[in-house]
């Protein structure tokens, strides 16, 4: 599951998880169908507009052994709300098919480190780098430290402590657009951590999270960057960091 | 007075009493608290203070999410069973000696706590701090009576002196230092030593002249309940400066005003109780004072008591399967201590007595969504409210739930679409079906055209039109990729699946 943000803005993310995924020995389906999990819909109190995009998420993954996504938002809507969506509108049969296919689904990290057993990747990336636990991944999902563990095994990489971590950074979806201040007030203070980390990178287990941190950084030229955990594993000495050749002469 | 039907939900709140609804909407008056840097300092240092002895007094119980548990069955189960055990309480109560009044509104309450009060010819009542009074607008009715209500509560005397609304569900000025404090009690305490320093010992003694006189001379004494219990008909008081036992003892009446939901079945549910709520809420072990009273004790306390059990909303919040899990909130305040976003804002922008997370699924509830249309959006749905919480409310669920609510709400109410829901809807419609999805990725790609930048520079979308413009008064957006993830898949790998 790519997720619909990945998909339009942050292709990159989604060419790494599938990078990682082959170069661990696996094989990685991208089922053509798929488009959004509905989490804004019914985050933003659209629930009835969720309805069909759950139904449609659960036809397109319902073949799968196992799902992944890059987002620990994305699979906490798949977890915990896309069956009670269904049960909403009195649909029980496509609530159980939500279920079913819930208990089938990972966040990146925990695919990695409780399903396939692993925490060295093999990856290289030579920066100092700061990690953002993502409220849905630390709270919804609870990853605990997975992200760091895997984070820990990569060879260059220099891990620094983000202060006060396990604050939100005040995105929240459509929270930044509704509460913009309250939102910028919460990013100003996510920001200052970051900097003061020393980091020259921000990493998260989520585009969205890091499209507001790195938001923020880009609107300050901050000189730190905002990149997703898949990328900094998909990173390899001989490789180098993943970008798509076509993006860099658009 | 009407009568109460137990089992059948009533009214919501009613308008134009009370304190439940605000004036503005919360973004327009989160704007206002988040340019005022005193504020912001007072909020940000008390609730980082108080999140920290939670966490290191809860860390100090093995069993903390046992007790946690258990704390959640129990409310669980007396809202399952409230109409019988309201019943139960008023048999128990009436049998020690006390009076039992229903009332199924602020409106009504007011009436009745006015009417009580005026039987006994006093002009001047003494208050234990309560939540369900300040809900009620109960000061505000019986100043209309002509009867002075004077809160003893320490921090509730600093909001009522500073003609201030509280802020917090347990420490209502903590949008005060002590600075301010001291400049209050100069300004509004008659009898103060004009020498007041801002030290807290001399504030603190300087409240304690004033208030004693006040206990010595009212005869009526106004109270909430944290709990009440339906098999002994004992009632409830959990506090820390002993101001609350010096008026729960010395008036010659007592009316306590209690919100139905306060109920727990019988007198062992407090142990959990009673080590939920001081961790909690003051991040203490053991609270200070704890006050128990069941009926009148001839020659001990006072000697006629009235107990006004309040709805106000609350059958109704009952009724609904998704939201009434708001009733199980024992009024700690954990929640407003770890919000992100109350801590910068503060509780006045919620403009409901009952601010923080809590707050925002609990007052829409009470007054009906469309009052408070915009509490459940004021929360970034992080979920460290529902961590925090010792009877463990899924707050973020509810907030959703809410959410849904007040869209339908809007969609039943008004023929005419709000430009959000336009776009969800547009939105649905597009994403549902691949290739409608595909189409609307190749439009995005229009915003390519927005970026700015260029001469080396890396180019970013810093300006966003319409509704989306709230994300660009302070961050950027990255510009659209030339191909999206889907594109370079079908390049590189083709058609399969």
């Amino acid at each position: 599951m790519i997720t619909c943000l990945a998909d339009t803005l942050y292709p990159d993310v989604g060419r790494a998880t599938v990078t990682l995924l082959e170069r661990l020995g696996h094989e990685v389906v991208f089922p053509r169908g798929q488009t959004c999990c509905g989490q804004m819909h019914v985050n933003t109190g659209y629930q009835r507009d969720a309805l069909p995009l759950v139904r449609h998420s659960v036809a397109v993954f319902g073949g799968a052994d196992v799902v992944v996504a890059p987002s620990g938002s994305c699979v906490g809507s798949v977890r915990h709300q896309h069956a009670a969506v269904a049960r909403r509108f009195g649909d029980h049969g496509l609530a159980r098919e939500a279920e079913e296919v819930a208990s089938r689904t990972y966040e990146l990290s925990e695919l990695l480190v409780d399903v396939l057993g692993v925490s060295d990747v093999g990856a290289y990336y030579p920066h100092r780098v700061t990690y953002h636990p993502t409220c849905h991944s630390l709270r919804v999902l609870q990853v605990g430290d997975k992200p760091l563990r895997l984070l820990r095994e990569v060879r260059g990489l220099e891990l620094v402590e983000l202060p006060a971590a396990e604050a939100c950074c005040g995105f929240g979806g459509t929270f930044a657009v509704k509460n913009s201040a309250t939102s910028t007030a919460m990013l100003a203070d996510k920001m200052h951590n970051v900097l003061s980390s020393q980091a020259e990178v921000c990493t998260a287990g989520d585009s969205s999270c890091l499209m507001h941190i790195g938001g923020g950084l880009s609107r300050l030229r901050a000189g730190v960057q905002a990149v997703h955990l898949a990328e900094i594993l998909a990173s390899t000495q001989q490789a180098g960091r993943m970008a798509d050749p076509q993006q860099a002469r658009a | 007075m009407s009568t109460v039907h137990l089992g059948m939900p009533g009214p919501p709140a009613p308008r134009g009493v009370g304190h439940l609804r605000g004036t503005e909407t919360f973004p327009v008056a989160a704007g206002r608290a988040l340019g005022d840097t005193q504020l912001r300092r007072n909020i940000a240092n008390a609730t980082a203070t108080i999140r920290d002895k939670r966490l290191r007094v809860v860390a100090e119980l093995p069993d903390w999410e046992q007790l946690r548990d258990a704390g959640r069955a129990l409310k669980a189960q007396t809202m399952a069973r409230l109409p019988e055990l309201l019943v139960q309480l008023e048999e128990q109560v009436v049998t020690r000696g006390g009076n039992v009044h229903w009332a199924r509104d602020a409106v009504e309450a007011n009436a009745i706590v006015t009417r009580l009060v005026q039987a006994t010819g006093a002009d001047e009542v003494v208050k234990v701090k309560s939540m369900a009074t300040q809900e009620i607008g109960l000061n505000e009715a019986l100043a209309q009576a002509g009867i002075a209500a004077w809160e003893t509560d320490l921090a509730e005397l600093i909001v009522q002196l500073g003609h201030d609304a509280p802020s917090h569900i347990l420490v209502p000025a903590i949008h005060r230092n002590r600075a301010e404090i001291r400049e209050i009690f100069l300004r509004e305490m008659p009898d103060v030593d004009p020498a007041l320093t801002d030290e807290p010992r001399a504030v603190a003694m300087a409240a304690r002249r004033h208030l004693r006189a006040k206990f010595l001379s009212a005869r009526v004494a106004i109270s909430g309940a944290n709990f009440g219990v339906a098999e002994t008909g004992t009632l409830g008081v959990v506090e820390s400066e002993g101001n609350g036992r010096m008026c729960l003892t010395l008036p010659q009446t007592l009316i306590t005003v209690m919100g139905i939901e306060k109920l727990v079945p019988t007198w062992q549910d407090l142990e959990v109780f009673l080590q939920l709520l001081p961790r909690s809420s003051t991040g203490e072990r053991m609270n200070p004072y704890t006050s128990t009273w069941s009926g009148v004790t001839p020659g001990d306390g006072p000697q006629e008591l009235h107990l006004v059990l309040l709805d106000n909303g609350r059958t109704r919040v009952l009724a609904d399967e998704h939201g009434r899990e708001a009733l199980h909130c024992i009024r700690c305040s954990a929640c407003l201590n770890v919000c992100p976003v109350y801590e910068r804002t503060g509780g006045h922008a919620y403009g409901s007595v009952y601010p923080g997370p809590i707050g925002a699924v609990l007052s829409p509830q009470l007054t009906g969504v469309e009052d408070n249309a915009s509490l459940p959006y004021a929360s970034t749905l992080c979920g460290a409210c529902y961590d925090a919480c010792p009877v463990k409310i899924d707050i973020p669920s509810m907030l959703v739930h809410l959410r849904n609510e007040q869209t339908e709400e809007q969609r039943t109410s008004s023929r005419i679409p709000t430009a959000e829901a336009l776009g969800m809807a547009a939105a649905s419609w597009a994403m549902k079906d691949p290739q409608r999805y595909r189409a609307a990725q190749r439009t995005s790609r229009l915003g390519r055209l927005l970026a700015r930048g260029g001469d080396g520079e890396q180019r970013r979308i810093t300006r966003l039109p319409g509704l989306l413009s709230g994300w660009t008064t302070s961050r950027d957006l990255p510009v659209p990729p030339a191909r999206t993830f889907r594109d370079w898949w079908l390049a590189e790998r083709g058609g399969d699946t």
